[in-house]
């Protein structure tokens, strides 16, 4: 199931952005007229950092096999709310949520659900690469031996579809036992992709994947994006309003804590029915 | 408008008031910066000329002592008796000092290393910061104790204890109960060091193996030890040294006997330790036995030598940028 139907095209980075663009709308006009299976249900979701209240009932449906981003001013409460899908704000003093979290029905905020089980579910990729300090096998194959034990050939199997998914294998398939640390910041990126690919999660969530990023590197990310969205389920959290435009199906718009509007992300873009929303993806602030 | 004009009012009265500053003259910053560079200059001359001298002193009596007609170059470093002082004969074979030496480093280091890491990555990974803004400042007192107190805690507590639960055959001196104190001396060195290392591993490693599913101790084991592998090693490879150089607790508790063991039992006499009994006893100054612990000196000199330059090797060979 790691293996995308379309597997291991050839990255090809020439693909200008326009052109996605064009994809990206033709697919979200199509998707916004049929009903949509949801991955993730967040409804009245309250979340605090000690005194401070970081998201203000938050109701939002994430679709599954869909791109949604997250967009909005720093400190709306983007990450948190991203971070709440995987409880990556558990070790943070003071940090509590209320509400109710769903991911395919199962409560994400209760008490007695197993972290270790849901991380294996939902991936993270985060806003600056951050391979270990390992071989770049090593690196992929360190969630899938955290939670079974392989055979080598099962594992190997495990690593070359999962950089092959990332569309990385091409790259580095003859220096899997070189450090990780020796690839550009792009190819560093993508492997923290094919790193979290590897676990074998439903969802995906990616805080500003590409803002520590080249133009280029950007762009490959992105293309990557698009095609990981056959099989998984993605949220990005982005700054770039071009880039939200050019990977997602849905954006949601969030500022001071609230949802402030989400649809398609055609109709954001074109057409928002609130005045902040589209002064925001206009540009006029933010 | 009223803000665009009170900006460049600003503005002209900040470049008014910088002008009103009187000049420094070119000639005067061009001088101090000389008087500056010529002190600094001589600050780091001295600690250079100062290791040096104690360098050439420490040859020129090595050379004197292996010109004596009494002494084999030979059976210095290949001799299993060292018995400088008593008897007829004397005997200058250096490998009961150096395995002196090394018993009581080895027990020294196989208690510090382990315990010290577990204690760096129970404070670094594992403590709640209040308890951690505890231990650590004890850690710290612990590495400011002078080791002439290891040295009768050594005597008074622990071959008292070893004596009455381990074996009735520890003596008043012995090789456990030195080097369990030169162990508990070392073990703040290796904790807090390491602990450096192991804070200076960026959060976001952690962060990508705690989203991956990973427990505590999977992300301190398999992750952050790991990436901090060289800063470790490098506080091992100090505190070996350190335990290696100890003289006050093993003068104190290890005793006075150069004898080829491994029993830790054993009363036994390290390199530091002979130094110190040759330098506090009666022996003539200039004669054979004074110039001898020149030689040990030299001896321990190179060995603590080539120690930091491996520890120098290997943290540049394994120092992992993270960016």
């Amino acid at each position: 199931m790691t293996t995308p139907a379309n597997a291991s095209p050839p990255l090809n980075v020439d693909i200008k952005p326009p052109t996605l663009a064009v994809a990206v709308s033709a697919a979200s006009v199509g998707s916004e007229n049929q009903p949509e299976e949801i991955a993730i249900r967040a409804h009245g979701l309250n979340s605090w950092y000690g005194t401070v209240q970081a998201l203000k009932g938050i109701s939002l449906e994430i679709p599954k096999c869909r791109v949604t981003a997250l967009i909005g001013p720093s400190g709306c409460g983007k990450s948190t709310f991203l971070r709440c899908m995987n409880r990556m704000n558990d070790p943070i003093p003071g940090a509590r949520a209320s509400g109710t979290l769903t991911l395919h029905g199962d409560d994400l905020l209760a008490r007695t659900l197993d972290v270790v089980e849901l991380r294996r579910r939902v991936g993270m990729v985060f806003q600056k690469p951050n391979p270990f300090t390992k071989s770049i096998y090593d690196n992929v194959a360190f969630g899938p031996r955290l939670h079974r034990s392989f055979r080598r050939t099962d594992l190997d199997e495990l690593v070359e579809n999962s950089l092959r998914a990332a569309a990385l294998w091409d790259e580095v398939k003859d220096r899997l036992k070189s450090s990780a640390l020796g690839l550009s910041g792009g190819q560093q990126q993508r492997l923290c992709i094919a790193r979290a690919i590897a676990v074998g999660p439903e969802v995906l969530l990616m805080d500003e994947p590409c803002s520590a990023l080249d133009p280029r590197s950007t762009a490959s990310i992105e293309q990557l994006i698009r095609e990981l969205e056959t099989n998984y389920t993605i949220v990005i959290v982005t700054h770039n309003m071009q880039q939200a435009a050019r990977v997602s199906d849905r954006t949601a718009f969030f500022f001071e804590g609230t949802l402030v509007e989400c649809g398609s992300t055609d109709r954001i873009f074109t057409n928002p029915t609130n005045k902040q929303t589209e002064d925001y993806v206009s540009g006029r602030f933010g | 408008m009223s803000n665009a004009a009170e900006i460049s009012a600003a503005a002209v009265r900040a470049a008014a008031a910088n002008r009103r500053g009187i000049a420094r003259s070119r000639a005067a910053r061009i001088g101090t910066e000389r008087i500056i560079r010529g002190t600094l200059l001589a600050c780091a001359l001295m600690s250079i000329v100062t290791t040096f001298t104690i360098l050439v002193i420490l040859l020129a009596q090595s050379v004197s002592f292996f010109a004596m007609p009494q002494v084999s170059i030979w059976e210095f470093f290949t001799g299993t008796t060292w018995a400088p002082l008593l008897g007829e004969e004397k005997h200058f074979g250096i490998w009961p000092l150096i395995a002196g030496t090394l018993l009581v480093t080895s027990i020294a280091a196989a208690f510090a290393l382990p315990v010290g890491l577990i204690v760096a990555v129970y404070l670094s990974e594992y403590a709640p910061s209040r308890v951690r803004s505890i231990l650590k400042p004890i850690l710290e007192v612990l590495a400011g104790i002078p080791t002439v107190v290891y040295g009768f805690f050594a005597l008074a507590v622990i071959t008292p204890f070893l004596h009455d639960h381990i074996s009735e055959s520890f003596g008043t001196f012995n090789a456990l109960g030195a080097g369990l104190a030169v162990g508990i001396m070392i073990l703040p060195i290796v904790a807090s060091l390491s602990e450096d290392a192991l804070r200076a591993v960026p959060r976001s490693l952690r962060d990508a193996a705690f989203a991956m599913g990973g427990t505590r101790f999977d992300v301190s084991a398999k992750v952050v030890v790991p990436a901090a592998l060289s800063g470790i090693v490098a506080s091992w490879l100090l505190a070996i040294t350190r335990a290696i150089g100890e003289t006050m607790i093993v003068a104190l508790a290890a005793g006075g006997l150069a004898r080829m063991t491994l029993n830790p039992a054993d009363e036994v006499q390290t390199m530091t330790a002979y130094m110190v009994q040759i330098f506090t006893g009666d022996a003539p100054a200039y004669g054979i036995e004074y110039k001898s612990s020149f030689a040990v000196a030299t001896v321990l000199f190179v060995i603590t030598l080539a120690l930091t330059m491996a520890g120098n090797l290997f943290l540049r060979a394994f120092r992992e940028e993270y960016e």
